[in-house]
């Protein structure tokens, strides 16, 4: 029977393993799913078979409970949303794997080794850490907390006192389990750091604490999994476990920073300080809709570049329209998606597939920026650090380094805005005073529709 | 320790670091909506630790279950939401 229980727990692993390598290619990736899916169904049932001595009925109301919840938000949720909707599953996610291990501390089935407490203690730690810091992390993103960092004096030294406590009141327990208050005390600390090590991040650097905090979450399940010496939880949070890690790397990449920075830097904030006014002075010219439908219809071939702002303006139903049309006058229309566009891995492209814009156009930073210099058209909506030129020269920029869009190469690069106000590094975009460069102002959505109908009156 | 549990997590990451590269951007969304939904495997973990000797220890299972079963439910029919989107031209 030990045997069967293993063989299964090994078999479902292995549908993971499967279901994430068929998310490789947009064409297998739903079926992929499916088997993950698959594989999570035999874990349970396995787990519920093997183990005649749990309370089914209990059980049994906890899954419905959680089923409907489940299905409820996944149904309900808005695209634009998705971030929100990761960050709070993955402190659902941290916190299940504190409570287990709490639930061993507490009751243990058998008399804990010093290992099986210095694991317990890992779990509760890092599944708490998740936790709060997923819901600081929910607020910011939702706007229940400000999206600014939130700094102060000594911040760092009191976040590096807690963890400091965290790891001595660890080791004492592992040599000391009967100390109950102590276990609490790790509880709270790790509650407190959590928030702690998320309240200073700013907004913009959002897309890099939901990926971390998924691999949290992914080692919360593995070292659960050495508490009850378990391989589907090892391998399965292993396997989440890397993926947060190696999206946490990407975005990185993507702004050319190391993680102690996003994590310490509280980046975002100079533009509350305000060093505006010593800002260079930049001339822009502002055209109407009407003036800009004339540029798209001598264009021929147009680059379309999405950033949050057209997220924040739902406007992915309304550059498909505008899109459509152009493409149907004969001329090419891509889109390039840097990144960190959005506010997590891969939102743009989820947003602009729920428009029904095909996968097959969207193109990422390597594959479009040799297309920008035969563009007629860049059409940058709502995004700014990633395309500001600055970027690539200047040394003082805070963005300096950072790879981002070349639309500067392209012949003309229109750029909607709602207002002048700086990106979220704080730095005024030197691209916008460019000689080849027109804004036009307003709502994304609002420009769209109205360029849209002046390039259907031509 | 066991070291065959040790072995079969080095393992794993290496697994894991393998597959997850070969995942492109366009769906980097649903791949952490999905692997999400893998991290919701705590409710293995969390229907053992039901049978757990004591009232504590089992309403500590009972929490996590619903919480582990909201990953699970959730985290993969969104991602299934959202893999239909996906079309070709």
């Amino acid at each position: 029977m030990i045997n069967l229980e293993s063989m299964l727990y090994v078999f479902s692993s292995v549908l993971f393993i499967i279901g994430i390598k068929r998310l490789s290619h947009p064409k297998t990736a739903r079926s992929g799913n499916f088997i993950a899916s698959l594989g999570m169904l035999i874990a349970i049932i396995t787990t519920l078979v093997s183990n005649s001595t749990v309370n089914l009925e209990l059980i049994a109301v906890g899954i419905v409970i959680g089923s409907v919840i489940g299905a409820f938000f996944a149904i309900r949720v808005e695209m634009t949303q998705m971030p929100q909707m990761v960050a709070i599953f993955n402190g659902f996610g941290g916190i299940a794997s504190a409570l287990i291990a709490a639930a061993e501390f507490l009751n243990p089935s058998e008399p804990l080794l010093s290992f099986s407490i210095a694991t317990i203690s890992l779990s509760v730690f890092v599944g708490t850490l998740t936790f709060t810091g997923s819901f600081i992390a929910f607020g910011k993103l939702q706007g229940f907390i400000s999206g600014q960092p939130i700094v102060f004096l000594g911040q760092q030294l009191l976040n590096a006192i807690i963890g400091i406590s965290i790891l001595g009141l660890s080791i004492y327990i592992t040599l000391d389990p009967e100390q109950i208050n102590i276990f609490y005390l790790i509880i709270a600390a790790s509650a407190i750091i959590g928030i702690g090590l998320t309240i200073p991040i700013g907004g913009a650097d959002m897309p890099v604490v939901i990926s971390l905090l998924n691999s949290y979450s992914g080692i919360a399940a593995t070292s659960t999994g050495f508490v009850l010496n378990n391989n589907a939880l090892i391998i399965s949070g292993a396997l989440v476990g890397a993926s947060g890690l190696i999206l946490t790397n990407i975005m990185c990449k993507g702004m050319n920073r190391s993680l102690a920075n996003v994590i310490f830097g509280a980046v975002g904030l100079e533009q509350t300080t305000g060093s505006d006014g010593e800002s260079k002075q930049i001339n822009v010219k502002s055209y109407s809709t009407e003036e800009a439908a004339m540029i798209f219809d001598a264009a021929e071939k147009i680059i379309v570049v999405p950033g949050y702002g057209l997220a924040v303006a739902q406007a992915q139903h309304a550059v498909r329209e505008v899109a459509e049309f152009l493409a149907k006058k004969g001329k090419k229309v891509l889109y390039a998606i840097h990144p960190v566009a959005g506010r997590m891995p891969g939102h743009m492209n989820v947003l602009l597939a729920e428009a029904n814009i095909p996968y097959d156009q969207l193109k990422d930073l390597d594959e479009v920026n040799n297309e920008f210099e035969d563009c007629d058209v860049a059409l940058v909506l709502g995004a700014n650090d990633v395309v500001n030129p600055a970027a690539r020269h200047d040394s003082s920029s805070p963005i300096y380094g950072m790879p981002i869009l070349d639309v500067d190469k392209s012949r003309t690069v229109i750029i909607n805005k709602r207002t002048m106000n700086t990106g979220f590094a704080g730095v005024q975009n030197e691209l916008f005073g460019y000689d080849n460069s027109i804004m036009v102002f307003g709502d994304a959505k609002d420009m769209l529709q109205k360029l849209l109908k002046d390039l259907k009156e031509l | 320790m066991d070291i065959n549990i040790f072995t079969v997590f080095i393992l794993a990451v290496f697994v894991g670091v393998e597959i997850i590269t070969k995942v492109p951007p366009t769906l980097h969304t649903p791949l952490m909506s999905g692997s999400n939904a893998i991290s919701g495997i705590a409710i293995v973990g969390a229907i053992i630790s039901t049978k757990v000797g004591g009232e504590l220890g089992t309403w500590l299972g009972f929490t996590a279950v619903i919480l582990a079963t909201v990953n699970v439910v959730g985290g993969f029919m969104v991602t299934d939401r959202m893999l239909k989107m996906f079309k070709k031209k």
